[in-house]
């Protein structure tokens, strides 16, 4: 089934691909495709026959317990033939209803994705695979639906399509993760297995509500139903296609699938025959009011749908056989009604009832076909819609009997018995009768004969089936409903005439009253127009839409007014407020009973020197270059904080930062403006000092309570595996080139980015220097001084000599990728600074794109090494080498993953500094206007 | 009573930092989120405790070690909030050429 699958969906790329040699090889890829899928199904149709379930499985996500599992009994092998044959059907239909001008490539590649999406949702063993395909239709039915994309109401029913769709979807998932916990298996075999487990679950009604809504909405059940009469600004192949056979199907079938697990409780009962109900009569009521030949098919194909879900909402095994009936014979008689229709549109040039008139003058053949497939919807005998109608309504009768008021449910059956023999009667009466047509853009006439084909053989069906059931349709009914029930079938017969019944005189009634209704339809349409022409779900949609639009917009107006400082103090109110909700009733002591360390004086003299500083920064913030000394200041105690506590890998990598942060930050102050801002109000600098009071007294109280308090580490499994598995002494590097090693890749992944960013950012940046400082000095334009100069040239090779060093030692001893990288970019810094850009750039070929591309390259290549040898990703693998003069000496691929940690570093670090470096030597380079003073 | 003098250190670091990115021009805003980086990381660096002369290095006389993963998430969170400092102080000097001012809110009256 895999296979199957397979086929349609690569088809859908191939039959796209094809289109490029000429529009009709579409067509007949696309044919050819869904005849390889039908013929597909034959050699597994024998089994399926015979009574077996069959179950394909292949491993996807073993470790998540995710396969991919088919399923194929009776319901599905239904379905798929459905999916298929009147899937064949409409391709060759649609080769001749599209115009030139239409793109066939795209309009059978999209029908084909659809076609592999309704086929994954009926042969899906696992049910959140099958919620996959599910949501998969509903996309494809949007780029279906929105085929004409040029059309604004194309495109408006398309979203309507999805929205409610992918509503229902959503409420499907919730159902379908539920149902699946309560029956302790996602796979349909458990779930159908376990009905008794399930109804009696608490749970249960809340799952039942959201897979119904899932299924409602799909199937166009009320309220929902107001999404299909929208959708029939499709292409009308798309029409035959999505509202006969398959996506409104798509509910019922869920219906039908989880029937044995769902039904038989009072909520299912109520819940399932009161919507479908409701939507059957509603339906039946609007068709009949309908302007719009494609309208009037579009509301009874939600009649009919409302039909089968009261057959399913009914709950007894007769019923299901039934419903499972009527979706084959709606399938049938629908599809070839919409594909009339098509032709009618297409050859006269208008779907207004109210202009056709006396077409079977013109094209006798389609109005004979049509006629056919109306009296099979009206259900009159001797055609297949009559033999299911009639065991709906005896059904109803039999249920009717169990309940209080039953006597109602016939009777408000046979009301929407009535209402769809008055629609089908119009239908057939409206357009190929009743006088003459009324101003048609052409002259109607018959279409290309092979555009008759494939509603021939459907009527010809609708007829087969009505006149000999049991010859035709009896085999795939019984194995489609023994898939539904999961049990042995009830006895039932086929037979034309069953006596006369409670439901033949349901019928009479339904034929004489629909054909007195029609006789009335002057005064009826006048009171429809008056009083409910303005009852439109579409505009409660429209509305509830706008609304939400509204609303959304007005709350990100309201949060986001386009300023910084306003969302920084929403958002430090909103951490005040989180964590002080937080500490309040707790009820814990603040302190924990951890053994505290002695304080010495030179760490109580160090912090203080912190806070000072700190404090100090601030306060002296608006003159910015102290400021900046004085947050270098910070930095450094940060480093020693680290020194102290036994960090010294964090110590060297945060006095390097610390170096390359204040040499950008110092050449970036060069083009901020001189003039220290003004001040801020009082007021205001006294709420943001509460505010940050506030913060900061959170934040020393978390610690507090974080440090004073004992504590489980998973550091054991890390100290004991270091040297054994991953190499080397230095934990932490091990950690990061090892353990952790794909967490560090994306770390470099994420400053190599940032680094890019900045790049871009810098490209065609211009900015004026100042041409004085603050006291309105002049900059001193003096050449770099020689003492220091000629140091740092010499100082150089030493200093990349001593990164190197860092960089081997580093799986053993502190230092590693990123150190080695921040002292190398430091090194190279300082020729920048004590020689100029110009002069360090002519010597040091300065394009650090390639170094950063390697070292990414680098470290994942590393990676894959490790799959080569059998180990999982970015596994280190290590052996000793004895070289002579050093003597032994280890070598581990986590080296030539730190070397390209190194690398993007280097490369990172420099390519920003370099490039606003550069800035400067342009600001520098401008004449000065005024003359050397 | 080393907890007490961090714990304090870390408060004040915060607030400072809370208070620079409340400012209305840029360079402040970015001092302040360097400072609030450095809250961050020693707060993170805590989460390990505080342990005196035991780095995490594998040796035979060792008895004990600080807790090595803490110092592995915070180094590379130093290395990614140098890069993101870079990426904020290049934003501003962006926003200084395309708005003429280095108000954060591209405003120049205030």
């Amino acid at each position: 089934m895999l296979s199957l699958l397979l086929t349609i969906f690569t088809g859908s790329v191939l039959t796209a691909w094809v289109s490029r040699f000429g529009r009709l090889y579409a067509a007949w890829a696309a044919g050819a495709l869904a005849l390889l899928g039908l013929l597909q199904l034959v050699p597994r149709a024998a089994a399926v026959f015979a009574g077996e379930t069959l179950i394909e499985r292949l491993a996807w996500m073993p470790i998540s317990g995710l396969d991919l599992v088919f399923r194929l009994d009776g319901l599905g092998l239904l379905f798929a033939l459905l999916i298929l044959g009147i899937g064949l059907l409409v391709i060759v239909y649609a080769r001749y209803y599209l115009s030139p001008r239409d793109c066939m490539g795209r309009f059978y590649a999209y029908l084909l994705l659809f076609m592999g999406a309704m086929l994954g949702i009926v042969l899906s063993e696992n049910i959140i695979q099958l919620l996959i395909f599910w949501e998969l239709t509903s996309l494809s039915s949007f780029l279906l639906i929105s085929y004409w994309q040029y059309r604004a109401d194309a495109r408006q029913g398309a979203r309507m399509a999805l929205a409610i769709t992918g509503a229902g979807g959503m409420a499907l998932l919730g159902g379908f993760v539920l149902l699946g916990e309560i029956a302790g298996s996602y796979e349909l075999s458990t779930i159908l297995a376990s009905g008794d487990v399930i109804r009696a679950h608490p749970h249960y009604l809340p799952m039942l509500v959201l897979v119904l809504l899932g299924a409602f909405t799909k199937s166009a059940q009320f309220p929902f139903h107001f999404w299909l009469p929208n959708a029939m600004s499709a292409p009308t192949p798309v029409s035959a296609y999505l509202h006969s056979a398959t996506m409104v199907k798509a509910g019922v079938f869920l219906l039908a699938r989880l029937f044995p697990a769902l039904s038989g409780t009072p909520e299912w009962a109520w819940l399932v025959s009161g919507v479908g109900l409701t939507t059957f009569i509603l339906g039946a009521f609007m068709a009949l009011f309908q302007h719009d030949l494609k309208g009037l098919l579009a509301y009874s194909t939600i009649s009919h749908l409302g039909l089968i879900t009261v057959l399913f909402g009914i709950g007894t095994p007769l019923a299901a056989v039934a419903g499972v009936f009527h979706i084959i014979n709606h399938a049938i008689f629908k599809a070839s009604l919409f594909m009339a229709a098509g032709i009618i549109d297409h050859e006269s040039g208008s779907r207004d009832m109210r202009c056709l008139n006396g077409l079977w003058k013109y094209m006798p053949h389609t109005a004979l076909l049509a006629m056919v497939a109306a009296a099979a919807m009206a259900g009159v005998p001797l055609l297949n819609g009559f033999l299911s109608k009639e065991m709906f309504f005896a059904e109803a009768v039999s249920a009717g009997t169990h309940l209080q008021l039953g006597w109602l449910l016939p009777v408000l059956i046979t009301i929407g018995g009535i209402f769809a023999v008055a629609y089908s009667f119009r239908f057939i009466h409206d357009v190929f009768f009743n006088g003459e047509p009324i101003d048609l853009p052409k002259t109607p006439h018959e279409p290309p004969r092979w555009m008759k084909v494939p509603v021939e053989l459907l009527v010809a069906l609708c007829l087969l089936v009505g006149i000999l059931p049991s010859l035709t349709v009896e085999p795939i009914l019984r194995i489609a409903a023994a898939g539904v029930l999961q049990t042995e079938l009830p006895h039932f017969d086929l037979a034309i005439w069953h006596g006369v019944s409670p439901a033949l005189l349901m019928s009479l009634a339904a034929a004489l009253g629909g054909g007195l209704l029609y006789a009335m339809r002057s005064p009826l349409f006048a009171l429809h127009e008056k009083y409910c022409g303005r009852l439109q779900g579409k505009l409660l949609f429209d509305g509830l839409l706008a609304g939400v639009f509204a609303s959304a917009g007005s709350i990100t107006r309201w949060l986001d007014t386009g300023s910084l400082q306003r969302l920084m103090l929403s958002f430090f109110i909103a951490v005040l407020v989180l964590g002080g909700s937080g500490y309040i009733g707790s009820g814990s002591p603040l302190a924990g009973s951890r053994e505290l360390l002695e304080l010495d004086a030179i760490s109580l003299i160090a912090g203080l020197g912190l806070i000072l500083a700190a404090v100090a920064t601030v306060v002296l913030h608006r003159q910015r270059f102290v400021a900046l000394v004085l947050i270098g200041a910070v930095g450094l105690v940060v480093s020693l904080i680290f020194v102290k506590f036994s960090a010294p890998d964090l110590a060297l990598t945060q006095l390097s930062v610390e170096i390359v942060t204040i040499v950008l930050l110092l050449l970036a102050l060069y083009f901020l403006p001189q003039r220290p801002a003004r001040e801020s109000s009082r007021p205001r600098v006294l709420r943001d000092v509460s505010i940050a009071a506030l913060v900061g007294g959170g934040a020393t109280l978390l610690t507090w309570a974080v440090l004073t308090r004992p504590y489980g580490s998973i550091a054991g499994y890390f100290l004991e595996n270091a040297k054994p598995e991953g190499g080397g002494n230095n934990v932490v590097n091990v950690i990061l080139v090892d353990f952790r090693g794909y967490d560090t890749l994306g770390e470099i992944a994420v400053l190599a980015l940032a680094a890019l960013g900045i790049f871009a950012m810098l490209e065609k940046l211009q900015l004026p220097g100042p041409e004085t400082d603050e006291q309105g000095r002049r900059w001193n334009r003096d050449t770099h001084p020689a003492v220091m100069a000629s140091l740092t040239r010499l100082l150089l090779p030493l200093a990349l000599l001593v990164s190197i060093f860092i960089l081997l030692r580093g799986h053993n001893l502190p230092g590693g990728g990123f150190i080695a990288g921040l002292i190398t970019a430091v090194a190279l810094i300082m020729q920048y600074l004590a020689n100029g850009v110009t002069w360090t750039q002519s010597r040091l070929p300065a394009n650090m794109h390639p170094v950063i591309g390697f070292g990414l390259l680098l470290a994942a290549a590393t990676g894959l090494g490790s799959w080569l040898v059998g180990h999982p990703y970015l596994t280190s693998t290590f052996t000793y080498l004895d070289w002579p003069l050093v003597g032994k000496f280890e070598v581990a691929s986590a080296m030539a993953f730190d070397v390209g940690v190194y690398l993007v570093v280097v490369g990172a670090t420099l390519l920003i500094l370099i490039h606003l470096g550069l800035m400067h030597s342009a600001s520098h380079a401008s004449p000065d206007p005024q003359g050397p003073r | 009573m080393m907890e007490a003098l961090m714990a304090l250190v870390i408060g004040v670091l915060t607030a400072c930092g809370v208070y620079l990115t409340l400012r209305a021009r840029t360079f402040p805003v970015v001092l302040g989120l360097t400072f609030l980086s450095y809250a961050v990381n020693l707060f993170l660096f805590t989460m390990g405790r505080l342990t005196i002369g035991r780095p995490p290095i594998i040796h035979w006389t060792a008895a004990d070690y600080a807790d090595p993963l803490p110092q592995a998430l915070v180094l590379t969170a130093i290395v990614i909030s140098f890069a993101m400092t870079a990426f904020v102080i290049m934003l501003s000097l962006k926003a200084r050429e395309e708005l003429g001012n280095d108000h954060v809110d591209g405003r120049d009256d205030a």
